[in-house]
């Protein structure tokens, strides 16, 4: 079960070596390695890794991750089991897809302003438009990414 | 003039609950100690049915049914790590801070140099509960100590929304210290309330009024350094280094009283991985452990007993297995049978920095440092603690905590994130 190697580097490989936690994926820009001899000519090209936290993550102290559930937001292509990256620190506008809460749940909706007034739409016409200010809703977090496993290996 | 805030978050525990469940909210909550016993924190609307700080789970058993209370067993990983949130809002906000407690923070605001400190400390609320969801109550003065009572009141008075700020309006302190009894002045303890309150002295106001010679001949310079500081006399800078830890200690109470030898072998077991993970973690090593164990003392009719005792590692060590093997030590000289024990504790004592200690002539290097521990440490950060041991004890023994409504690690573990519809 711990056969997740995603750490890349050039250093030789320790015992075992596993990301560090949480979602720390360093991809070098080289991955040439040479065991004695002549150094790399890339070696003073070197110019750091690619860290996909910063990427991914402006503001950690405000970013969490959910995990969608359900399909009535292929539209904004969130299928089910996608992870969602949320930003609170992102202040939400119209069209934005945000985490709502709507009475007492979490949910994916996309944001929507009509004739000044803020609406939460599903991407999917089997879902109402609903009016925001009635009742228990509120939006918990703007969602800017949301990443799909293609392989389950 | 010096200017000190007391970020305080709001019922931070069932604030956090709320957080990642909407359906608490509105709802009474009350969060229990370790085990479940008694009541550690509570949500406005728990206080306002008379639930007490400490009540006993047994005593309000009652009181939950009837006002459909939501309890919830402590929750540590999450606290912390929206605790850590909220403190890096905060930290990276004012030019210089103090995490004073797992939700509380001083700031030292004295350069911030804004136009209206007030307005500053609310953008400062919306901003830290926009960005981490927490609800926090803000309070500045001249000192620590006054910037504490600020944030106190700040919290009780609902047209302060907030924020109650001494520095920016000098003329509310008198008030303040009016309204704010002694047992609740920073640092005052019960000891002290019952002697002052004896002799008349009621609120802080009476207490920034005693005369210096009395109070240092009864309180000592520590109660001075109070007296003064409710004066606006700055005796307590910023403390932003916290001094590294001499000892770290991993102590449980037991789900149950626990006679099976086998059994406490295996709780004292993971309280030493814990403890060396712990110093790991910290950057340091350990010179010496000690080991206690002790049955209840509330059980009056049962026998008690409290036994401990300690060793000293050839060498200063982090090292699980090094480690282990000496609290096994300790744990087969100091063991009794016949006793219900119920709680046991693991101390690391003399913490150091690694490499301090020369290595004499005749020093025989059990375990070399393979990276083993490192590893070890990486697994369990990422798949959750306990995932990858030693084999010192088994993963579910009768010792663990009772813990019957607790909250997935929302936010520190993948398999528990929470989930959203998108329907």
């Amino acid at each position: 079960m711990f056969m997740v190697c995603s750490n890349y580097s050039l250093e030789p490989t320790p015992v075992l070596r596993l990301a560090d936690f949480p979602l720390k994926l360093e991809l070098p820009l080289f991955t040439a390695q040479v065991p004695a001899g002549f150094p790399s000519p890339a070696d003073d090209h070197i110019e750091g890794k690619l860290d996909l936290n910063e990427h991914l993550v402006r503001r950690p102290a405000a970013t969490f991750f959910v995990r969608a559930s359900g399909e009535s937001m292929r539209g904004a292509g969130i299928f089910d089991g996608d992870l969602l990256i949320i930003d609170r620190g992102v202040t939400p506008q119209p069209d934005d897809i945000v985490i709502a809460v709507l009475q007492g749940d979490l949910t994916v909706k996309r944001l929507k302003k009509v004739g000044g007034q803020w609406h939460l739409a599903a991407e999917n016409n089997d879902y109402p438009t609903l009016p925001m200010g009635e009742g228990d809703c509120e939006v918990w977090g703007v969602v800017t990414h949301s990443i799909r496993r293609h392989c389950g290996r | 003039m010096a200017t000190f805030a007391l970020v305080d978050c709001n019922n931070f525990y069932a604030s956090c609950e709320r957080l990642f469940q909407p359906r608490l909210r509105g709802r009474p909550v009350v969060v229990l100690s370790n085990n479940d016993g008694c009541v550690i924190a509570r949500s406005n609307e728990a206080k306002a049915l008379g639930v007490g700080m400490g009540a006993p789970m047994f005593k309000i058993r009652k009181l939950v049914e009837e006002h459909d209370i939501a309890v919830c067993s402590s929750n540590y990983a999450l606290y912390g790590d929206i605790s850590d949130r909220v403190m890096s809002v905060l930290g990276s906000s004012a030019p210089a801070h103090e995490v004073y407690s797992i939700d509380e923070c001083f700031l030292d605001l004295d350069r911030l140099g804004v136009p209206d400190l007030t307005d500053w400390c609310r953008d400062l609320r919306e901003h830290t509960l926009q960005w981490t969801g927490i609800p926090v109550s803000v309070g500045v003065g001249p000192t620590k100590t006054l910037s504490k009572l600020a944030n106190r009141l700040a919290k009780k008075s609902a047209k302060a929304g907030g924020v109650l700020d001494l520095v920016q309006h000098p003329q509310w302190i008198d008030a303040a210290l009016r309204k704010t009894p002694v047992c609740d002045v920073w640092g005052v303890g019960r000891r002290w309330t019952v002697m002052l309150e004896e002799r008349g002295i009621h609120t802080a106001h009476d207490f920034a009024n005693a005369p210096d010679g009395w109070v240092r001949q009864r309180m000592g310079v520590v109660g001075l350094r109070t007296v003064h500081e409710l004066r606006g006399l700055v005796c307590h800078a910023l403390e932003d280094q916290p001094p590294p830890k001499q000892t770290t200690c991993c102590s449980r109470t037991f789900g149950k009283a626990i006679f099976d030898k086998g059994q406490v072998h295996d709780a004292v077991m993971s309280f030493a991985e814990r403890a060396a993970e712990k110093v790991r973690c910290s950057g340091q090593v350990a010179g010496a452990a000690q080991l206690f164990i002790r049955t209840d003392p509330f059980a009056q009719d049962a026998p008690q007993k409290s036994v401990s005792g300690s060793a000293t590692f050839h060498r200063p060590t982090a090292d699980t297995r090094e480690i282990g093997a000496t609290v096994m030590r300790i744990f087969e000289r100091i063991w009794r049978d016949g006793y219900g024990w119920r709680k046991a504790g693991v101390l690391l004592l003399d913490l150091g920095p690694p490499g301090h200690a020369p290595v004499s002539l005749f020093d025989v290097i059990h375990v070399p440092d393979d990276g083993l521990m490192k590893a070890m440490d990486q697994i369990n950060a990422r798949y959750g603690r306990g995932t990858a041991r030693l084999g010192l004890a088994q993963k579910d023994g009768e010792w663990h905590m009772r813990r019957e409504n607790l909250s997935p690690s929302f936010t520190t573990r993948w398999g528990d994130i929470p989930s959203a519809k998108t329907g």
